[in-house]
């Protein structure tokens, strides 16, 4: 098991320094710069301002500095519109946010979605089930930039029980929506891996063998049934930890929740390459450190997998 | 003596010639049979089939075109802009004084495409890239799926935006961006899938025939890829169809004067609070039947070819 957490390490970190290299290429190949505008500057204050920036460097020498900088000091420079901010405050103002939002939407996304998929499939076939297959395919066709003004135009403009936007450290009331329209859709999807995976776990020999020697139903469905049909569904959740986090653009977009997401997108659109750079590097590391946490639960979840 | 020219050879002739072959069922006909059997995909077929009526025979009745500007009404479009017959906006005014009907035709129409050929391109990539890295094997296949893997790892919707803004918004783009992330996932079942098949009878048979390893990648493996990739791709639709408005959303999808479903989406999201729901409602409508019917044909194709993973 160390050997394999290891190796799984070392496969982890060469992708995200190719992450870094790629990404880093990309934006630097891309047309325009921050500082292109309409009225463009006089070259001697482009050389200026870019001197100050290191862009004058070669490429080579600037990817370097970038690198030692972010293995050495976990800094990933100054913001190229912000004079006063550099990326690391950008990011510690958002991520919080981000994450806050993120995690309750996936403990809702998760806990909603694993019990309507296991009651429905343990009701196979009935109206319960029914109701849930159709709930789960209704929420699936409901990502989160359609929720998002779907909630607001019902509670807040026809209701009036939600304020409409702002993050107001967190309140409640701040937090509903938010979490709601990002965890809808992946609520679905779980309901019916989490349906699909229980009805093949509750047709297959050992649990029949189970009923057969007369044990009641809940442990059945709890000591025996749960494990072997939470794999597919791990395997899904880290991917949608992910999705979660990177899926906030919207979130904070419709209600100005001042999350990551709103960061990434701004910088995105007034080319302020080193804030588009870091959060992108930022979210891809985060992918691949749960991937790697999900191939391990994996491995726990599951004997047969070899190391 | 003619041999055999006994009665009772003469009655087994007849019996022979007459008898009716049974005739053979493939699989694709076994598919279609389950595939009609299952009453939520053919209403799914219905309702889509009636949408996509819609969207080719819907101009006919249109009084407006998607440009034209309705000056006398465009100023206060909450209360007079309303879906109404009589002034001929079916589906009311968009923000800017336009006929939302002659748009939401226009957007169903480009989002419907977006699904289809960015699927395509996903197909076609994720098809090909699959095979090769499946059917070669090796060190080949490891450096293959190893670039795949890496750029899974990338948040997909960050690869569109950056592919996006830095090459710039275009039709071309917006395909080939969806294309490019579309493909990964495909690729990686398509391998799996050939990785299985190169070691059965029939692919060994026909190397000991001396078929050639191309042709045995093109007749032997692929056509028995269809069933994985045509379901697969079915669910790819509307997956494109989320992420084309998922980008328009953030304003770098298609760019004015055409439109989609998600940018009249996003457009009617920022006006909502003006009192025209409309502008949201019914572009929304669309956009979920589509997505709604495209998840219930993929589930029926799945059941339909795959029957054992029900």
């Amino acid at each position: 098991m160390i050997s394999y957490i290891i190796r799984r390490l070392l496969i982890a970190i060469p992708t995200i320094l190719i992450l870094i290299v790629a990404s880093f290429f990309l934006i630097h190949f891309a047309p325009g710069g921050p500082f292109t505008s309409e009225r463009p500057l006089p070259p001697q204050v482009l050389a200026n301002i870019e001197a100050r920036y290191g862009l004058d460097q070669p490429l080579w020498k600037q990817l370097w500095d970038y690198l030692t900088n972010i293995v050495l000091h976990f800094d990933f420079g100054p913001s190229f519109k912000f004079k006063d901010r550099d990326v690391n405050d950008i990011i510690a103002q958002g991520f919080p946010i981000s994450l806050t939002y993120g995690s309750l939407a996936f403990i809702a996304a998760s806990v909603v979605g694993i019990v309507l998929g296991v009651v429905a499939a343990i009701r196979h076939n009935s109206w319960i089930d029914y109701a849930a297959v159709s709930m789960g395919i209704g929420a699936q066709a409901l990502p989160n930039f359609i929720m998002g003004p779907i909630l607001i135009l019902v509670f807040t403009l026809w209701l009036g029980w939600l304020p409409g936007g702002g993050w107001n450290g967190g309140q409640w009331q701040y937090l509903i929506m938010p979490v709601i329209a990002l965890s809808t859709s992946y609520m679905g999807n779980i309901a019916r891996l989490t349906r699909s995976s229980m009805l093949e776990v509750l047709n297959s020999n050992f649990i029949r063998t189970a009923r057969a020697k007369g044990l009641p139903t809940r442990s059945v469905i709890w000591r025996h049934a749960m494990k072997p049909m939470l794999l597919p569904v791990v395997s899904y959740l880290g991917p949608v930890f992910v999705y979660v986090l990177t899926g906030s653009v919207f979130v904070d977009l419709y209600f100005s929740t001042g999350g990551l997401g709103q960061a990434y997108v701004g910088s995105a659109l007034s080319r302020d390459y080193a804030v588009l750079l870091g959060v992108t590097i930022l979210y891809g590391s985060l992918t691949v450190v749960v991937n790697l946490i999900t191939d391990l639960a994996y491995a726990w979840f599951d004997p047969k997998i070899r190391y | 003596m003619v041999f055999g020219s006994s009665q009772r050879a003469a009655a087994v002739a007849d019996d022979v010639t007459d008898a009716i072959p049974v005739r053979g069922r493939s699989l694709l006909k076994d598919a279609q049979i389950r595939f009609v059997q299952n009453k939520a995909a053919m209403a799914s077929v219905f309702v889509l089939g009636l949408i996509i009526l819609f969207v080719v025979i819907g101009p006919l009745f249109a009084q407006w075109s998607n440009e034209e500007i309705d000056w006398d009404r465009m100023g206060d479009i909450a209360r007079e802009g309303a879906p109404s017959l009589a002034n001929g906006h079916f589906f009311g005014l968009d923000e800017l004084g336009r006929d939302l009907y002659a748009r939401v035709i226009q957007a169903t129409r480009t989002s419907l495409l977006v699904g289809l050929v960015g699927a395509a391109t996903a197909l076609i990539i994720g098809t090909a890239y699959g095979l090769v890295a499946g059917y070669v094997g090796g060190r080949v296949d490891s450096a293959m799926m190893r670039f795949v893997d890496i750029l899974l790892a990338i948040p997909l919707t960050l690869i569109i935006i950056l592919l996006l803004v830095i090459a710039g918004r275009s039709f071309f783009m917006l395909f080939v961006s969806l294309g490019a992330v579309g493909w990964l996932t495909m690729s990686r079942i398509v391998r799996a899938q050939t990785l299985s098949l190169k070691t059965r009878e029939f692919i060994e048979a026909a190397r000991a025939a001396g078929v050639s390893e191309v042709k045995i990648m093109l007749r032997h493996i692929l056509p028995n890829l269809i069933g994985v990739v045509i379901v697969y791709s079915s669910l790819l639709v509307p997956e494109m169809i989320l992420a084309e408005s998922f980008i328009s959303f953030l304003g770098l999808g298609i760019s004015e004067p055409y439109t989609s479903l998600g940018k009249l989406i996003s457009e009617g999201a920022g006006t909502m609070a003006y009192g025209t729901t409309w502008q949201l409602l019914i572009p929304l409508s669309f956009y979920v039947a589509i997505i709604i019917t495209m998840f219930f044909i993929g589930d029926g194709l799945r059941d339909a070819l795959d029957p054992k993973d029900r």
